[in-house]
């Protein structure tokens, strides 16, 4: 009897559990449905070409907040990827116990900050001294962002290259930096890259460090001034007023995951050929 | 613990002036990393100054924030954040640690593994994008069904009463447990496949059933890390904006009612700062900001030696 009732424990218990794992990737499902169902129905053509039409006015689209992402995003990666990888080659290659372990420390720390602080840092920074809101503060707070993922996927990435190929081109003669540019950089890129990616992915749905470094535009941005972002856009059209305002959120909250659930599916891909997964 | 580098110099020390100036260019994009955290920290402490000599350590427990009167207080803020995190980890934690179980425990390598990357784009998605629906689908819904009813059955409660806004503590927490629960599942999954597997085929040598094996042997072994995904998670909930700032209802009050429309520190920066027109509201703005990132600092601290140490404890097996 006392058995039995153990058992059924057991299998409730373990049942339990099966449930708590299929709400959790329902979950996933819910929301894109949602996103699919809501989206699809607003995605025209003019959404990618138009520019938002005045309060109130119905239809047009959001082809300057497309671009506009493009810009503050592109103008982060080129900061901030830089920056990143060589920090993380410092990090796997050049280990000075102390500093590293610092650095190692601090990226971590930086990736833990909330986003909104870092709209904070970049507001400090770039729009008190030049006096206005512009893409360029923007694209510093989303570098600021993108740095330590970067420092540490490369770092983690390039770890993963054998020893044997470090070992091996330094029996050949060749100097630390030649050794690391034409050999350990090479065998640990796609590591490097799907950690990019997945970085890049990620800063480029943030909106809260944008809300008060780019701001918003209902034309065309441009580096100096401020400019319209795909994320920033979706939160001011979702809490308007207007019913079509609501549909054009949807539309750009559909294009939106459909960039991220590519970037991440490119990633995985990318990984699954032949690159060992390191994990945490 | 021998590293990549310290092994690599062991093989062979080439003095050269190429690698003279290519370790030194790595240390400064190194540097500038460090840099970075010391500017966060001096620009808030910087850019909080005419708050803090203003208002002193009163700022935490004011709970006025009037912009007219220029009189600011951080406590509707402070308490919206903690309130909203806490009752979210209350939904998210049972659901993250059932569910780890699952995939650790019962579900085959394959399937775990498909359902963990799953779980995980839920937290690669960004989080305007759970704002987006949290308020033009949740809070119609909770408006017009789910506050009702708890008003109904639990209404008895302090924590139920008034009248339902759809927008308020409560919504912000649901959407605040979807976004954590990610993370509590990915990590906690880890530590518990972490735990050797003498451990489990002893007790289950004992004569204990699975579930007794899972939760008596299994879960306190890795109980350090699933701490630390807990941490984790909190850290993430506390600094949440987008998706808080769109249904938290936005009122600079403290109500014991979750149906109650409340305010979070992350919120207040994200609708003001681009206004903040006086030198007093902007820093009092840039305060709740200091504030804000020391509590996620700690909370991450704590995460971080937490998960370390199951790991290290797991490798040495």
């Amino acid at each position: 009897m006392r058995l039995r009732w153990r058992k059924f424990v057991s299998a409730l218990m373990l049942s339990a559990s099966g449930l708590c794992a299929l709400i959790a990737v329902s979950a996933l499902f819910v929301i894109l449905a949602f996103l699919v169902y809501n989206g699809s129905k607003s995605l025209d053509w003019n959404f990618f070409t138009q520019l938002p039409k005045a309060t109130g006015e119905v239809g047009g689209g959001m082809a300057n907040a497309i671009v506009g992402s493009l810009q503050i995003v592109g103008m982060a990666s080129a900061m901030g990827i830089p920056i990143g990888f060589i920090a993380g080659v410092y990090l796997s290659e050049f280990d000075d116990k102390h500093f590293a372990s610092l650095v190692r420390y601090t990226a971590d720390l930086l990736n833990g900050i909330p986003s909104i602080i870092v709209g904070i840092l970049a507001w400090t920074l770039v729009v008190v001294p030049m006096k206005h809101f512009s893409a360029f503060a923007g694209s510093v707070a989303l570098a600021v962002m993108l740095i330590p993922i970067v420092t540490r996927q490369t770092e983690q990435f390039l770890r993963e290259v054998p020893m044997a190929l470090r070992e091996g081109s330094l029996a050949l003669g060749a100097s630390r930096w030649k050794m690391i540019a034409t050999v350990v950089v090479p065998a640990g890129s796609k590591g490097v890259l799907t950690g990019i990616i997945l970085g890049v992915a990620r800063i480029a749905g943030e909106s809260a460090p944008l809300l008060f470094t780019a701001l918003n535009n209902q034309f065309w941005g441009g580096m100096n001034e401020p400019t319209a972002s795909l994320p920033v856009m979706i939160y001011y059209r979702a809490i308007s007023p207007f019913e079509d305002w609501h549909r054009q959120a949807w539309a750009a909250g559909l294009v939106l995951i459909a960039l991220v659930l590519i970037a991440n599916i490119a990633a995985r891909m990318v990984l699954a050929r032949g690159v060992s997964v390191p994990r945490g | 613990m021998a590293t990549a580098a310290a092994q690599a110099r062991a093989v062979k020390k080439a003095p050269q002036t190429g690698d003279a100036i290519a370790r030194l260019l790595a240390l400064i994009f190194a540097a500038i990393v460090l840099l970075l955290v010391v500017l966060v920290v001096f620009e808030l402490w910087q850019g909080s100054a005419a708050s803090r000599e203003k208002f002193g350590w009163g700022f935490l427990t004011s709970s006025v924030w009037n912009p007219v009167t220029e009189e600011f207080g951080a406590l509707p803020f402070l308490y919206g954040t903690v309130i909203t995190s806490l009752v979210a980890l209350l939904i998210s934690i049972p659901l993250g640690v059932g569910a780890a179980i699952f995939l650790s425990e019962l579900a085959p390598a394959g399937l775990s593994n498909a359902l963990t990357f799953m779980v995980e784009l839920l937290a690669a998605f960004p989080s305007v994008i759970y704002g987006l629906l949290a308020f033009l689908s949740l809070v119609p819904l909770m408006r017009s069904r789910v506050e009702p009813f708890l008003k109904h059955t639990l209404g008895f409660l302090p924590f139920f009463q008034g009248p339902a806004f759809g927008v308020g503590y409560l919504t912000a927490s649901l959407v605040l447990a979807i976004m954590t629960f990610p993370f509590i599942i990915s990590v906690s999954r880890e530590s518990l496949l972490a735990v050797p597997r003498e451990q489990r085929e002893a007790a289950l040598a004992l004569g204990a059933t699975k579930w007794e094996t899972t939760w008596d042997v299994v879960v306190p072994y890795a109980k350090l890390g699933i701490y630390g995904s807990i941490f984790l998670g909190l850290a993430r909930a506390l600094g949440e904006t987008m998706a808080v700032t769109m249904v938290i209802g936005n009122s600079p009050a403290v109500h014991a009612s979750l149906l109650a429309p409340g305010y979070s520190i992350a919120s207040v920066i994200a609708n003001e700062f681009a206004e903040a027109s006086t030198k007093l509201r902007a820093a009092a703005l840039v305060e709740l900001g200091l504030v804000l990132f020391c509590l996620t600092i700690i909370i991450n601290g704590i995460a971080r030696l937490l998960i370390v140490a199951t790991t290290s404890k797991g490798s040495k097996r």
